[in-house]
């Protein structure tokens, strides 16, 4: 977290310093105050306060009365802690190599090795499936997943997963949440790096072939470095996004009948140990957990990768 | 930058082998792709044209019957009295009017922090670049607490005013003022005797019209497909959007569930025909939104 509090540092990698631009008069000060404040009223509401309140219910008991580190003593010694955040960290390290990998890749291939019609065909038959995100593409996977429907499920079978219910064993969990982000996500993110590719200069990729470079070595030589912010950028975005994961794990597990773990991932946790056990401190500790998880991973990637620095300074 | 010397040519026997074993591996990359990502939706669009036990017989990519259709729509539409109907509703008024909100708070105030000058405003930068990275599902049981101290749980602003918050969209206004609308020409006008509001509506807006629909694009996506805060703070299935009301459709139905949907009408034709209807608004927005999507993530992306 101190990491990212270099104040206006924490700047977009295009804007311009704000060093640069004179100082207007006075009133555009007040005026500034009157633009910024219904989006002020917002973020104290649904961004400090409860961010404050759940360090605050964090620290105290049910009664309000303050209690230390106590109750992140207790989730930790939960015994539903461990398993919920080795399971989240699993699923995001094969997703965030699989996303990285895949995406890059691809937007490679559809920049430099296609023809530009059937690259934009490609573009949007992979975008398209963004619009199944959240509970849709859950279900939709679903079916994907029940060999009796399935329309792959010649491979189901051959994998030795006959049933839904065998389909859906707790070891295969982590994949099966990678495959559903990866065909909601995976699209728009395509799309986006071959956008970030497409501003490269024509010159530069000239030069390179003229040296001799062969397509794989101007993509990892010169295309992927000059997009590198953007896949930090993304990275950050689907590090923050798989950290909550909660839709899927939770509808599946409604789908199972009750043989799926109801607190596969710590929002889960969370959201049992507030609602089924009333246990809001508790919560409030698991949701801490996660949102310093979320912050310190981002804060390395922001700092490795020199994002949201003013790269003109 | 990476410099082009480094690399010596290839010989020609070995560039044609590699070229060759290359263009194999494009073509099964983007093979197996495809099948990945076009699979789903062939089956989804088929899977309503047929019935449940034709689902379970018949090829999975086999078309069944138009009037199948119909009868999954008739299903569908009588289920707990067209409640479906009322769900889209609910969506169409919680998406609808915190975009409304989220418009009009974040385009001024992009605006301002990008193009005026006042105290507080690096910091205020600062928290929304903080809070867009911040998981926001992790504030969701304190958020589920304070909209319950104001007796707000059951009511639609429950869902309205949180989703309205939208950091990012602050951002990506920042992002397009301050790299795409020079200051001098604010301070031309200023000279010329423009009140602040007038250099707002008369020149800022009118060249904002790319950002407003980009904001819009993402905020109305996020709200549409939002879960988790709605499931938390309604209690009554009148007032599910329709993301939640598939999950009750989901528990009703016997294709995952034989126990709890037995005798029901809702079985997996329906339940596919209702994924299609869910999506629909999205999807549509999507056709048009490729573009901007691209202009938004990779806002100002050719500057600095």
């Amino acid at each position: 977290m101190t990491a990212l509090n270099t104040g206006g540092r924490l700047m977009a990698p295009t804007a311009p310093s704000p060093a640069r631009r004179r100082t207007p008069r006075r009133r555009a000060g007040l005026a500034g105050y009157l633009f910024v404040s219904g989006y002020a009223i917002l973020l104290v509401a649904f961004g400090i306060y409860p961010t404050l309140f759940a360090g605050y219910l964090a620290l105290t008991n049910d009664r309000g009365q303050f209690t230390g580190l106590n109750q992140f003593v207790k989730v930790i010694q939960d015994y539903r802690f461990g398993p919920a955040f080795t399971n989240i960290l699993v699923y995001l390290v094969m997703w965030l190599v699989i996303l990285v990998v895949l995406t890059v890749v691809v937007a490679v291939i559809l920049r430099s090795r296609m023809k530009p019609g059937l690259s934009s065909v490609f573009r949007f038959l992979f975008y398209i499936p963004g619009a199944l995100a959240g509970v849709a593409s859950v279900l939709v996977w679903m079916f994907m997943l029940d060999p009796g429907v399935s329309p792959v499920s010649g491979l189901l079978n051959a994998l030795g997963l006959s049933t839904f219910s065998q389909v859906i064993a707790p070891q295969s969990l982590p994949v099966i949440f990678v495959f559903i982000a990866f065909w909601t996500g995976a699209g728009g993110w395509i799309v986006v790096m071959y956008g970030a590719l497409n501003n490269i200069p024509d010159e530069i990729l000239e030069a390179a072939r003229v040296d001799g470079a062969g397509p794989w070595k101007s993509a990892w030589f010169i295309q992927i470095p000059m997009i590198s912010k953007w896949i930090a950028y993304m990275t950050i975005l689907a590090f923050a996004a798989g950290t909550q994961l909660f839709v899927e794990p939770q509808l599946l597990q409604s789908a199972s009948l009750g043989r799926l773990n109801p607190t596969w991932s710590p929002n889960q946790l969370a959201y049992v140990l507030a609602f089924q056990f009333g246990d809001f401190n508790g919560a409030a500790a698991v949701s801490i957990f996660l949102l310093a998880i979320g912050l310190v991973g981002a804060g390395i990637l922001v700092t490795r990768s020199g994002l949201f620095k003013a790269g003109d300074e | 930058m990476t410099t082009t010397s480094a690399w010596r040519p290839q010989r020609r026997k070995t560039r044609q082998a590699s070229r060759f074993a290359s263009t194999l591996i494009v073509v099964l990359i983007m093979g197996l792709l495809l099948v990945f990502f076009v699979l789903p939706v062939i089956w989804l669009i088929l899977a309503p044209t047929k019935t449940a036990s034709e689902l379970l017989n018949q090829p999975p990519l086999s078309f069944g019957a138009f009037s199948n259709i119909g009868l999954a729509w008739d299903h569908l539409a009588s289920f707990e009295n067209g409640i479906i109907f009322v769900w889209l509703k609910n969506s169409a008024v919680y998406s609808v009017g915190s975009l409304i909100l989220t418009l009009a708070t974040s385009i001024p105030a992009g605006y301002a922090l990008a193009l005026t000058r006042f105290r507080g405003r690096k910091i205020l930068l600062t928290i929304t670049l903080l809070v867009m990275i911040m998981p926001s599902a992790s504030l969701v049981l304190p958020l589920f607490l304070e909209l319950n101290r104001f007796g707000l749980i059951g009511t639609a602003w429950s869902i309205i005013l949180p989703f309205s918050f939208f950091p990012f969209g602050v951002y990506l206004v920042y992002i397009y003022f301050s790299t795409s609308l020079p200051s001098e020409m604010l301070e031309a006008a200023r000279i010329d005797g423009a009140s602040e509001w007038q250099l707002f509506t008369r020149i800022a807006l009118p060249l904002a019209r790319p950002v407003v629909a980009l904001v819009a694009f993402f905020s109305f996506v996020g709200n549409w497909n939002n879960f988790f805060l709605p499931y938390l703070v309604l209690p009554s299935s009148d007032q599910f959007p329709i993301q939640v009301g598939l999950n009750q459709l989901l528990s009703s139905t016997p294709s995952f569930n034989p126990v709890a949907g037995a005798g029901l009408d809702i079985q997996s034709p329906e339940l596919a025909l209702s994924i299609i209807i869910a999506i629909l608004p999205v999807l549509i927005v999507f056709l048009f939104s490729q573009r901007a999507l691209v202009s938004g993530m990779l806002a100002g992306s050719t500057k600095g």
